[in-house]
């Protein structure tokens, strides 16, 4: 998960010479990590205490003097150092005065100077040629190669540090066709790439990398909104000559109206990625937004609109977003997370719920006419203002960080508190975020610590319904291992994307569960209610609807449901007073597994691990399901959460087809199957006889079809 | 039976207009019912429904509010001007300017002495009725704001006036105001728009009752000026009240096309206080309810969609018979199309124009249930449009396609055609003699050769038509000194005969050569509406309102045979509960016991020669008869043989090679040409 929080402004921006033309040259970190370095287009360097917002220094070069590369803050030294006019390097600290800095002069032209962290920083010089500044300040005047060839000119370029290795990467662009250049130090070399480019008319429009296992990893953006990745190896022996770059489409962007033209991409962390100037889905075509994707699951995670048009500029540091917009620069702090792909959809599954969806108001004739007079939720939303407030100062009181902080030593009764007085409080879309933390600190605590289990928590959590299964994989195996059967219930309810593999495991623990150990579980009283009417049935209670009572159904029922002359000693096989063959409570639960969703060809696997006797009860259960639901219509309209007849019957489907060859050769087995394929056959006749009607009623429809009559016919009718 | 060869025509495209005001008259049970384009229609409710007369409506005339006065029947409009109809005469006796602008209302107290109309100007003026005409009386106090709606006292003593944000009572005696009472504008959205007071009503116990145009419908008590009660029944305009005869039922028309009942009850059993509660609502319209009417047994209601609707109430009525099924009247109970069967011409009439049409061939293998591939389509020959401001009241063209005649209530039109299958040439004739002032029916003899044309006071002229001259022959008088309008003509195909219909039910039959009535029909309680002579054997053939047939045989004076068999055997009820009467009967000319008649639903060949159908008989039987073999048929037919694939229909007739006309106005048409209405039905609500 990933989300972006509310901007702030960092500062204005000077207006450029025509307002397309970027206005910030660079953003560069600065002494602490709290610090930036904006560079603005060739006049000024200003220093910002971003948490303050406020500039802590500037400088301005001279009239007649533009800045040609961003300053740099050189943490070796403690000084800045920006190049002006090309040629001119400025070395100053933070003390000085522009115009005392030290000055040097080098003999070619210099497209950018790096800083790295904890070495000194390295200059590329618009040629090709690089060299470590305090080398180059020793002999300013040497000469630097030029390696590149003539009208290939420098784009893009960066430098980092891996282990002992330093690295600068640097693209290129010659006629329309680009390179990447990797150069290495201590030996001295230089790696050229070509990058492969999509159709002509596409153009690169932004690039930028980041070092992963050994890796470097290109991420570039195209102007049909096709954002491509491509790895280098950060060391690795010489080759010669131009080496294809292969690239990998992470993601498809939308682009409105055919074409980006400013627009960049960075990438946060290993599936995120923030964009900038590019249209949201579903904001049409208008530009001015920042998003993050996530292109693992192809997604949107977050977005923000931003006001005035962007600059194609981007920079991240420490957990912040620097956006260049309209007239101003806007610092965006953004969180990500590791995702799942429920979590990613999980936005959408909330309110879909049927707990949390509001009751509905009952609404009086007048206002149904009369749509306008709102008048009477007015007063709710009074108390809604009030609730909200006191959930807010509660949750300025504790954060999610002192939670999990707390969670990791506090007994459990503490934590317990704590995690209910921050449920209170969260709301709003970081409650996602912060739910799975806390679950998950939760677990591991749990994990490490037999001793600690906060069930009360958990419940609260789960029944957040931010909470599933792949946010926190340890939950439920935790849960079942612990025997707490309400939460596994509460869990199985909950979690959209359970594992078929966990789901077998709690089949098979709910199985083997005697029904004594489930006495003093607490068990949701809907579905035990439910389970009660299926048990006792209508029949017996005498529960009666509308004051009916069924009593030569009940007779005829059976009659019709056989052919008469097999009723009488096939009653046994038929009889539909089979008892329940389980208890209620693990009824209850086995019922929650067969709502669970899932895919055959991965459950069948783990089915086949259950025994014999696990087999036989359960397909014992099934059938007493599935008869109880055919034969009475009540039990499927009360209206409580009951397993479908065709989840039943699919279960059966795939515990057969797990066991069947077992099941064959089992002589308890006997009856259940043959019972099974009675039912089968039945059913089967029941389906051709609906194929015939429907046979039928489609030939009335065709006979109602009139044919369209024109103005003007003359036809033939006949009269008898 | 046989086939037939059907030409199907739809491309009538008559569009009536929309239903603006209506007034019952409680006493003769009949209903007058103003359309947008001023047409008024009189609709007899004792005999079923029957559109008893109409008259033709006038460019320069709108019709706002309608009220009965006795037997009289008095509009006003905005041309402010309140006009009295000579219901004999239908067209209008007189005309007043109230000189107040456009009059919007009009009411009548309970005495009928006086009329009190609501102006433009914010002035109710009071008239006096006199014998023969009207006679301003006196203003009462002028307000500011139109006066949309009006009601009198019982008592005849105070007079409330709705009007815009605002309800006025006045003092008739002093003509002062003595209360008024402001009106909300309900719901913020409409807060901007002015409250339009569209109906109000005085109650006895002087109570008023509003309808406006925020959707409200308001119980006032006019002592206090206060409101009691605010009932709020729809999100647009409550249009129309109508208040039944006792004061415990109301009824209220809304945008939306629902009617709102509201009684006068009380709320618990048993309790002596009563007050106005809201009951039911009836949804049979699509549009605007601009005129709702409560008579007592039943709820009529008609709007913008054209259509009137008769819903009875269930809890009036004992028995389900007839008059507890619910009566929808879409199209006019008068023929508006004729057909010249020798020249295969259709002449349509509309309100302001005629259109000739000429009807097309087709040729095929023509097996029954299937369409002849059409050679030639049918093609409109002429566009006559109407002289004057008048409309067209009635229209006929001769059977061999060269006259045309039409009559507005001013004055007749003959034109002479000339048609040679590709030009036509058309010339009115001139100088028509002088006693020709306007029709209610024309009628051409069989050979062309006579135009019958039904005048006032139960006068029929006689007029030669030649290639040359037009010459008045004779002018029958109605022997029963009946001044009712005539308002149906037949004559008999070898010349001899003439019947004519009116609307007090007699039946005249004139012997054209000799120029002298021969006999009056024996007088029938309800009202024919269509009817032809036999053209071999001339007897009479009549249908009625009540859907009764009778064949009477105008040579031997007396019903015929098969006349009586009807009466002593009795109609089918299927037959006789049918919704709409019978408009058109011809007969087959290939077989002289065969006739046809339709009304808007059905045609049906009537087969004198076969056994009448027997109460437990199946009427409709087509279908059972077409899966029967030949030998098993003779046994199930019966004298009725319906066809229903035709609906709506407003023409059916007989072409000289044996072809059937029928012409159809699809009701989808009509409701596209409609509006949009306010509220669309949605799914659910």
């Amino acid at each position: 998960m990933a989300a972006l929080c509310d901007g702030f402004t960092l500062c204005g921006l000077a207006s450029g010479p025509s307002s397309a033309e970027a206005r910030i040259l660079s953003i560069e970190q600065g002494r602490e990590a709290d610090h930036v370095i904006v560079t603005d287009a060739r006049k000024s360097i200003t220093v910002y205490k971003v948490s303050d917002q406020k500039p802590l220094g500037s400088w301005t070069v001279k009239q007649g003097q533009t800045i040609t590369s961003p300053a740099v803050y050189n943490t070796q030294t403690g000084e800045y150092v920006v190049v002006t006019d090309n040629k001119v390097i400025r070395v100053w600290k933070d003390e000085d005065c522009f115009d005392k800095a030290f000055k040097a002069t080098v003999s070619a032209d210099v497209a950018r100077v790096h800083a790295l962290p904890d070495s000194e920083p390295v200059v590329l010089f618009a040629r090709g040629g690089v060299r470590i500044l305090d080398t180059l300040l020793a002999a300013p005047q040497q000469s630097i190669e030029e390696l590149l060839p003539e009208g290939e000119v420098i784009r893009w370029s960066e430098s980092f540090v891996k282990g002992k290795q330093k690295v600068v990467v640097f693209t290129t662009e010659q006629k329309g066709e680009h390179f990447v250049y990797l150069h290495r130090f201590n030996p001295n070399c230089l790696l050229k790439y070509k990058l492969e480019m999509e159709d002509a008319g596409s153009c690169l429009l932004s690039v930028s990398a980041t070092v992963r296992n050994k890796n470097i990893s290109f991420l570039y953006l195209c102007s049909r909104g096709c954002l491509y990745q491509s790895e280098v190896p950060v060391s690795g022996g010489p080759a010669e000559g131009v080496q294809p770059l292969p690239r990998t489409l992470l993601l498809k962007l939308p682009v409105g109206d055919g074409h980006l033209s400013v627009a960049a991409a960075l990438s946060l962390d290993e599936a995120n990625v923030a964009v900038v100037g590019v249209p949201h889905p579903s904001e049409g075509t208008r530009k001015e937004f920042l998003c993050i994707w996530n292109t693992h699951f192809q997604t949107l995670q977050a977005s923000r609109e931003l006001l005035g048009q962007p600059y194609g500029q981007l920079w991240c540091f420490s957990g912040k977003l620097y956006v260049p917009h309209g007239r101003v620069l806007t610092a965006v702090p953004y969180d990500c997370q590791q995702s799942s792909l429920a979590a990613a959809l999980g936005r959408l599954k909330q309110g879909h719920g049927e707990g949390s969806c509001p009751p509905p108001p009952v609404r009086s004739w007048n206002s149904l006419l009369h749509e306008a007079a709102a008048q009477p939720q007015r007063s709710t939303r009074g108390i809604d203002t009030r609730r909200s407030k006191l959930r807010k100062s509660q949750a300025a009181s504790i954060t999610v960080d002192q939670v999990l902080e707390d969670i990791k030593t506090a007994p459990g009764e503490d934590v317990e508190r704590e995690v209910e007085s921050f449920l209170m409080g969260a709301a709003g879309p970081d409650l996602q975020l912060a739910v799975g933390q806390v679950a998950s600190q939760l677990v591991t605590r749990c994990l490490s610590d037999p001793s600690f289990y906060t069930r009360n928590s958990l419940a609260r959590l789960v029944h957040t319904r931010c909470l599933c299964h792949s946010v926190c994989p340890g939950l439920l195996p935790l849960v079942l291992e612990k025997k707490d059967y309400s939460l596994v219930q509460l869990c199985l309810q909950h979690f959209p994307d359970i594992p078929e593999e966990v789901t077998c495991a709690c089949l098979k623990a709910f199985i083997d569960v005697s029904d004594g150990d489930l006495e003093a579980v607490d068990i949701e009283p809907d579905s035990m209610s439910l389970m009660e009417d299926i048990s006792v049935g209508w029949r017996k209670d005498g529960n009666l609807e509308n004051g009916f009572s069924p009593v030569l159904l009940e007779d005829d029922g059976y009659e019709a449901r056989i052919p008469p002359s097999k009723s009488r000693g096939r009653a046994g096989l038929l009889d539909l007073d089979v008892s329940c063959p389980v208890g209620l409570k693990k009824a209850v639960l086995l019922n929650e597994i067969l709502q669970t969703a899932h895919t055959e060809s991965f459950l069948l696997p783990h089915l086949k691990d259950l025994s014999v006797q696990q087999v036989l009860l359960f397909l014992r259960y099934l059938w007493f399901l599935y008869l109880k639901f055919s034969q009475d219509f009540n039990v499927r309209t009360s209206g409580l959460r009951s397993p479908t007849t065709v989840q039943i019957i699919d279960w059966v489907c795939l515990v057969l087809d797990a066991h069947f060859t077992v099941l064959v050769m089992v002589p308890e087995a006997k009856d259940m199957l043959s019972h099974l394929n009675k039912f089968v056959r039945s059913q089967v006749r029941l389906i051709s006889e609906l194929g015939k009607i429907q046979g039928s009623l489609q030939n009335i429809h065709k006979l109602k079809q009139s044919e369209d009559v024109g103005l003007y016919s003359i036809e033939i009718i006949e009269l008898f | 039976m046989g086939e037939f060869k059907v030409h199907r025509v739809r491309f009538f495209d008559y569009m009536p207009s929309g239903i603006r005001c209506m007034a019952f008259n409680q006493r003769t049970e009949r209903l007058a019912l103003a359309r947008l384009d001023g047409t008024v229609e009189i609709f007899n409710f004792s005999d079923r429904y029957f559109q008893e007369k109409v008259i033709p409506g006038n460019d320069a005339r709108s019709v706002e509010a309608i009220c009965w006065v006795a037997n009289r029947l008095f509009t006003t409009g905005l041309n402010g001007e309140i006009t009295e109809y000579d219901l004999e005469n239908l067209c209008p006796k007189y005309s007043v300017d109230a000189f107040g602008g456009p009059i919007w209302t009009v009411a009548c107290n309970a005495l009928g002495t006086h009329l009190a109309v609501g102006c433009e100007d914010g002035s109710v003026k009071l008239f006096e009725v006199l014998p023969e005409k009207i006679r301003f009386e006196k203003n009462l106090d002028r307000q500011k704001g139109r006066i949309l709606s009006l009601s009198w006292h019982p008592s005849g003593t105070r007079i409330v006036a709705g009007s815009l944000d605002v309800i006025n009572i006045f003092d008739v005696q002093s003509g002062h105001m003595m209360q008024r009472m402001l009106v909300d504008r309900g719901t913020v959205n409409s807060r901007t728009r002015e409250c339009v007071v569209w109906s109000v009503f005085f109650l006895s116990d002087f109570t008023i009752i509003s309808g406006d145009s925020s959707g409200k419908v308001q119980i006032w008590d006019s002592h206090t000026g206060t409101l009691n009660k605010a009932h709020l029944v729809s999100k647009w305009d409550v249009l129309a009240l109508s208040l039944s005869q006792d004061e415990s039922s109301l009824l209220a028309g809304t945008s939306e096309g629902t009617v709102v009942q509201f009684q006068f009850l009380s709320p618990t059993l048993g309790a002596s206080e009563k007050e106005w509660v809201r009951t039911r609502t009836f949804k049979h319209h699509t549009h605007d309810v601009r005129a709702v009417a409560e008579i007592g047994t039943a709820v009529v209601s008609g709007g913008v969609d054209t259509q009137l609707v008769v819903r009875p109430l269930l809890d009036k009525v004992d028995v389900k018979s007839y008059d507890t099924g619910l009566r929808k009247i879409q199209f006019p109970h008068r023929p508006l199309v004729s057909c010249a069967a020798k020249a295969g011409l259709l002449l349509f009439q509309f309100p302001v124009q005629l259109e000739l049409w000429r009807l097309g061939e087709g040729e095929g293998p023509g097996r029954p249930g299937h369409s002849l591939i059409v050679t030639r389509k049918p093609e409109k020959l002429l566009q006559l449009k109407r002289k004057g401001e008048d409309h067209i009241c009635c229209s006929a063209i001769s059977p061999c396609g060269s006259w045309v005649v039409y009559s507005t209530v001013s004055s007749i039109r003959l034109h002479r055609l000339q048609y040679d299958g590709s030009n036509i040439s058309i010339a009115k004739v001139p100088r028509l003699p002088k006693v020709l002032r306007s029709a209610h029916q024309l009628c051409f003899s069989a050979d062309s050769s006579r135009l019958f044309v039904a005048s006032s006071r139960s006068t029929v002229h006689v007029i030669a038509l030649s290639q040359s001259e037009c010459k008045y022959l004779h002018t029958f008088k109605s022997s029963s000194g009946s001044t009712e309008p005539m308002h149906l003509l037949a004559a008999s195909a070898d010349g001899r005969w003439l019947a004519a219909a009116n609307r007090a039910c007699e039946v005249h039959v004139y012997n054209v050569r000799s120029r002298k009535p021969h006999c009056i029909v024996p007088l029938y309680g309800s009202c024919p509406t269509a009817m032809a002579i036999h053209p071999s054997t001339n007897n009479l053939l009549m249908v009625h309102a009540d859907q009764l047939i009778f064949e009477y045989s105008i040579e031997e004076k007396q019903y015929t045979d098969w006349s009586r068999r009807v009466q002593k055997e009795g109609l089918h009820r299927l037959w006789l509960e049918r919704d709409t009467p019978v408009t058109g009967v011809t007969f087959n000319p290939s077989n002289a016991s065969q006739f046809l008649l339709h009304d808007t639903y059905m045609f049906c060949i009537v087969d004198q020669r076969l056994p009448l159908p027997d109460q437990k008989a199946q009427l409709y039987n087509q279908l059972t008869l077409k899966s029967l073999s030949e030998q098993d048929r003779k046994s199930y037919s019966h004298a009725f043989k319906f066809c229903k694939k035709y609906q709506p229909l407003l023409c059916v007739s007989v072409l000289e090679d044996q072809s059937v006309v029928v012409v159809e106005r699809p009701l989808l048409d009509i409701a596209t040409q409609l509006p949009a209405p306010v509220r669309q039905k949605k799914f659910a609500t």
